[in-house]
């Protein structure tokens, strides 16, 4: 093992050239959740608790409906993005590493979904 | 460059024997809040899930989220919330190549503990 040059020991540990670009895109999530996270919050705050009508009322319309819909997709890709990262450094073991990763991602993508459908169906039907 | 002696160099830091300190407890608390908050974003699309089913279907999950247990996960998740969105900042801010200095970063460091805690108790006045 000691006698292995630096180059023979990374070598077939996969790509060094793939990460810069997931880095930029999870600044590019966090910057784009400054406003929208502080745009959904007060409003949902205000909801949480409240009758069921007053809850339809309030996310019918377009502004809310749209802040929250955006607010979604992003913190959903967000938190996929943060995650993956969470996983790679501390699951080794390459099987249980591929599974988490692609449960992760499947998994934000179904909220992201479930969100935006639950949004759109109160914002459409309303 | 090859280094003969790889496999038996000490490892540092050890986190055992290492003095937590306001960079690295910040450092793991981002990480933290940022798992933590899973919860509630799962939760939060449930209410909406629920909000579009029916008024029923509403007051069930809307009862659980604002019975003690709710509250507990909300109010933790708040917490995490405004941690996370000024740690965030003070990271961004270190992205774009400012505020790195040791006494910055404690300071701002302190800045983040501070405004986090005061954004979840103006907010849960707000919200009350």
């Amino acid at each position: 093992m000691s006698y292995l040059t630096d180059r023979k020991r990374v070598d077939g540990l996969g790509v060094a050239r793939g990460g810069v670009e997931h880095w930029i895109s999870q600044r590019v999530t966090s910057i784009a959740l400054i406003p929208l996270s502080l745009m959904f919050l007060f409003p949902f705050l205000h909801n949480l608790g409240a009758d069921h009508a007053a809850v339809l009322q309030t996310y019918s319309h377009p502004y809310h409906a749209i802040v929250a819909v955006m607010f979604f997709i992003v913190l959903c890709k967000h938190l996929h993005q943060g995650l993956q990262v969470v996983i790679e450094d501390y699951v080794h073991a390459p099987r249980l590493l591929l599974s988490s990763l692609i449960l992760n991602k499947l998994f934000w993508g179904a909220t992201a979904v479930m969100a935006v459908f639950a949004i759109a169906k109160i914002a459409f039907s309303a | 460059m090859a280094d003969a002696n790889q496999g038996n160099r000490p490892l540092s830091p050890h986190l055992q024997v290492y003095r937590p300190q306001i960079t690295s407890v910040l450092s793991i608390l981002n990480r933290i809040t940022g798992i933590g908050m899973s919860l509630a974003t799962v939760l939060i699309a449930w209410w909406f899930l629920a909000a579009a089913t029916g008024a029923e279907y509403f007051a069930v999950v809307d009862g659980f989220l604002t019975s003690w247990f709710g509250i507990l996960i909300l109010v933790a998740s708040l917490l995490a919330f405004w941690f996370h969105f000024f740690n965030g900042l003070r990271h961004l801010r270190w992205d774009a190549g400012y505020g790195m200095g040791m006494k910055s970063v404690m300071r701002s460091g302190q800045v983040a503990v501070v405004m986090s805690i005061a954004a979840t108790i103006l907010c849960i006045i707000l919200a009350v």
